[in-house]
């Protein structure tokens, strides 16, 4: 088990424990039942939970996939600096907002699910992996290279016209030097 | 359409069997809690009691089934029994997993149902006592077995309790909620996201079925759900006597007080049987893992691909079959599937084995270890085999001309199917109905050649010894490369072999233009059938399907077999 990461686990496990969260409010809210503040807490606390944990991180080994449409949640989680990035931070807040869910039997099980996402994250962050985005790979485009150099602006050295022309009935007379150098020493 | 029908015609109607049977426990249950002897509980609960006992059933069903995909050994037993009576029904146990992922997501639904019921049947339940007046019925309910602790209808025994704190103190409650965790662990942890790339977190936490199972058994050992006993109805119908709730028991009335009990628990009826199956199974596999395994021979391929030909005695395997291959001293608990690239005619048997994770570098490290010095036979791992199991893919010699596509890994299989058809060709002398083969391999990259194009180099010189060059013709396609490759691949253009196999055969770039590919081999053999197999993406798979389906015209039939591996 050595390489696995596991806020990926927590991940999963918290976005479940987010909806769980958020139908148990629901369930309590709508059937009014005793306690259902709890429940409408229940059901704000779950919207966040998902919302916090949609966006996947980036794995520091291997490709990751992204879930459909999370860029945006991605831009705004990653707008929260080292409080979204650290998964400390991520650990206390889960355990925090998961007990006022155990006040009531609808959310219960969305508290303690939320919960062992919680001790997850504390897993990952004491192993000290923290969040990452995913964001889209900006092309670089490699600089041109330095093997082109400035083309030349005049036309080769030549003789003049009347000795360029072949003269075919003396081709060893026809042979000259170059009277410029046409190397670049 | 016949080849849909042929294909995808037997998975369609076991999962139609299976919703209807879903449905119709559903059904018929919500039904069964609307009768008489429940009249009193449902006016305490209302319909929440039928929408709390339908999915119960339902679960019943499933619990039991969810189980059976996984006993690979029995359904090995099965497929090979079943295989003479019809070779599709033996396909259908190929796609164990899928339904087994079908099942455990009913599971998830019915599970969800039946707990949302039972939230509203505690408040329903909590309500009746904290109403205390004598003049409401449902108060009135909730007193009866008070004083003896038997013949009780309310689970909720006072007023100075609440759901939460009832429901840790029920067994039902207590196990409920115990398999709902481990049901909840068990299903985030095999997203396709952990499970493919942390597989033992999957398969760790997997096991946590046992205490589902386990829980899942005691759960109505409480016998929460309580209805009118069969003697009490005599003596107070409720039709007659519920408005008549204030003179119970009273002299002159037709009314007595009324008895309730619960029902003995069911569920292990529906679950022991496939439990009993699945400790057969581990017990099988168990002792299949301790016949001993000869590791005869290991190659380490340049492509970060070992190969490992061992020998098991009793070892028969078909074609495309895969084995499950443990190492103990790498891990005791872990088996992975690996397809045998070996062909059932070699004295060994073989398989590939890409080193990607954990497992297979310590593999690597246990089989090669120094790789300095050649290591003694005495010094490779023991290994542990379970199988072979999937497709037989004989399918393949059904056919006269015959297409294999494979992309990247998915080339695996066919090692095996060619090197099968080569030697039953070349030794057995036997008239092999296969007359032609044209093999297709999409890769992105060069570096996963290489133990591949050693096999079919090989293949192309015993071709060519025996004059049978016409046998086999094979593309191999690029379709990723580096600007800095392309330069030398233009530069040896000309080259007899090709620069990066080494094959007469040249390296072809980008995809095929199956469209050409199917229109040349449909006008080479005019009035044949032509076998097309795939292992590879879905969506090459689409592709073929339509280009099959669109060339095959009156003399010539492609048919697509996109389920075999």
């Amino acid at each position: 088990m050595g390489k696995i990461e596991w806020a990926m686990w927590a991940n999963e496990q918290a976005l479940a424990s987010g909806l769980i969260l958020l139908t148990g409010g629901i369930v309590g809210v709508a059937g009014q039942f005793r306690g259902w503040q709890f429940a409408a807490y229940a059901v704000a606390a779950g919207v966040f939970v998902c919302l916090l944990e949609y966006p996947r991180s980036k794995r520091s080994k291997g490709t990751s996939v992204e879930r459909t449409g999370q860029y945006c949640f991605t831009v705004c989680v990653k707008a929260f600096g080292p409080l979204t990035r650290n998964y400390y931070v991520r650990a206390f807040l889960h355990a925090a907002i998961c007990v006022p869910g155990g006040f009531m039997l609808s959310t219960v099980l969305g508290c303690v699910c939320l919960g062992i996402a919680s001790l997850i994250y504390l897993v990952a962050a004491i192993r000290g992996e923290h969040w990452e985005p995913i964001l889209p790979r900006k092309e670089v485009r490699k600089p041109v290279t330095e093997s082109i150099k400035n083309p030349p602006q005049n036309p080769p050295p030549r003789p003049p016209a009347e000795m360029r022309r072949k003269r075919v009935d003396d081709l060893e007379g026809a042979a000259y030097d170059n009277p410029i150098s046409v190397t670049d020493d | 359409m016949g080849n849909f029908a042929a294909n995808e015609g037997l998975s369609i109607f076991v999962i139609l069997v299976w919703l209807g049977i879903n449905a119709f426990l559903f059904v018929h249950f919500y039904m069964a809690f609307l009768t008489e002897r429940w009249f009193y509980t449902r006016v305490l609960l209302g319909q929440a009691l039928s929408w709390a006992r339908a999915p119960a059933a339902a679960l019943n069903f499933n619990c039991m089934l969810i189980l059976l995909p996984v006993c690979r050994n029995l359904l090995s037993f099965l497929r090979g029994s079943i295989q003479y009576c019809s070779r599709t029904a033996a396909r259908q146990l190929d796609r164990n997993l899928t339904f087994h992922k079908l099942v455990a997501y009913m599971i998830a639904f019915h599970t969800a149902v039946h707990i949302i019921a039972h939230l509203f049947n505690f408040e329903y339940f909590m309500d009746a006592q904290l109403n205390r007046n004598s003049s409401l019925l449902p108060f009135v309910l909730s007193e009866i077995g008070t004083g003896d602790n038997a013949s009780f209808l309310n689970p909720i025994r006072s007023n100075e309790t609440n759901p939460t704190i009832v429901m840790f103190t029920t067994i039902a409650g207590l196990t409920g909620v115990a398999i709902t965790l481990a049901l909840i662990l068990i299903i985030t942890s095999s997203m396709e996201v952990i499970r493919r790339s942390y597989f033992e977190v999957f398969w760790y936490t997997h096991h946590l079925f046992v205490i589902f199972f386990i829980g899942l058994v005691f759960h109505g050992f409480g016998r929460i759900v309580r209805g009118q006993t069969a003697a009490s109805l005599k003596t107070n119908k409720p039709d007659f006597c519920a408005s008549r709730f204030e003179e119970w028991g009273n002299n002159g009335t037709n009314c007595t007080v009324p008895d309730f009990a619960g029902n003995p628990p069911g569920t292990w009826k529906w679950v022991v049987g496939p439990m009993i199956l699945y400790v057969c199974e581990r017990i099988v596999r168990l002792y299949r893992s301790h016949q001993k395994v000869v590791v005869t021979k290991v190659v380490m391929h340049p492509s970060k691909t070992l190969e490992l030909q061992m020998k098991k005695k009793g070892f028969r395997m078909e074609v495309g079959q895969y084995v499950f291959i443990q190492c103990p001293s790498v891990s005791m608990l872990e088996w992975h599937p690996f397809t045998l690239t070996s062909a059932p005619e070699e004295d060994y048997f073989s398989a590939h084995i890409r080193i990607v994770g954990d497992w297979t570098q310590g593999l690597y490290e246990a089989c090669v270890g120094d790789a300095t010095q050649p290591q003694e036979a005495w010094k490779l791992p023991k290994i542990a085999i379970d199988g072979p199991f999937g497709t037989a893919s004989e399918d393949v010699f059904r056919y006269e001309v015959v297409m294999l596509v494979g992309a990247g890994i998915g080339v695996t299989p066919f090692a095996s199917i060619l090197k099968s058809v080569w030697y039953k060709r070349i030794q057995n002398n036997q008239d092999v109905f296969t007359k032609k083969i044209y093999f297709y391999w999409l890769c992105p990259e060069t570096q996963a050649f290489e133990w591949f194009a050693d096999l079919l180099q090989s293949l192309e010189n015993q071709m060519a010894e025996k004059e049978m060059t016409d046998f086999l013709s094979y593309n191999i396609y690029l379709t990723r490369w580096k600007d800095t490759e392309a330069a030398h691949f233009r530069v040896h253009h000309e080259a007899e072999n090709d620069p990066i196999t080494g094959l007469k055969q040249k390296t072809l770039y980008g995809k095929p233009n199956w469209d050409n590919e199917f229109t040349n081999i449909a006008t080479k053999h005019p009035r044949s059938k032509v076998g097309v197999f795939l292992c590879g993406p879905p969506q090459l798979g689409k592709s073929l399907e339509k280009q099959s389906l669109s060339h095959s015209e009156a003399d010539v039939k492609f048919i697509f077999n996109k389920e075999n591996f």
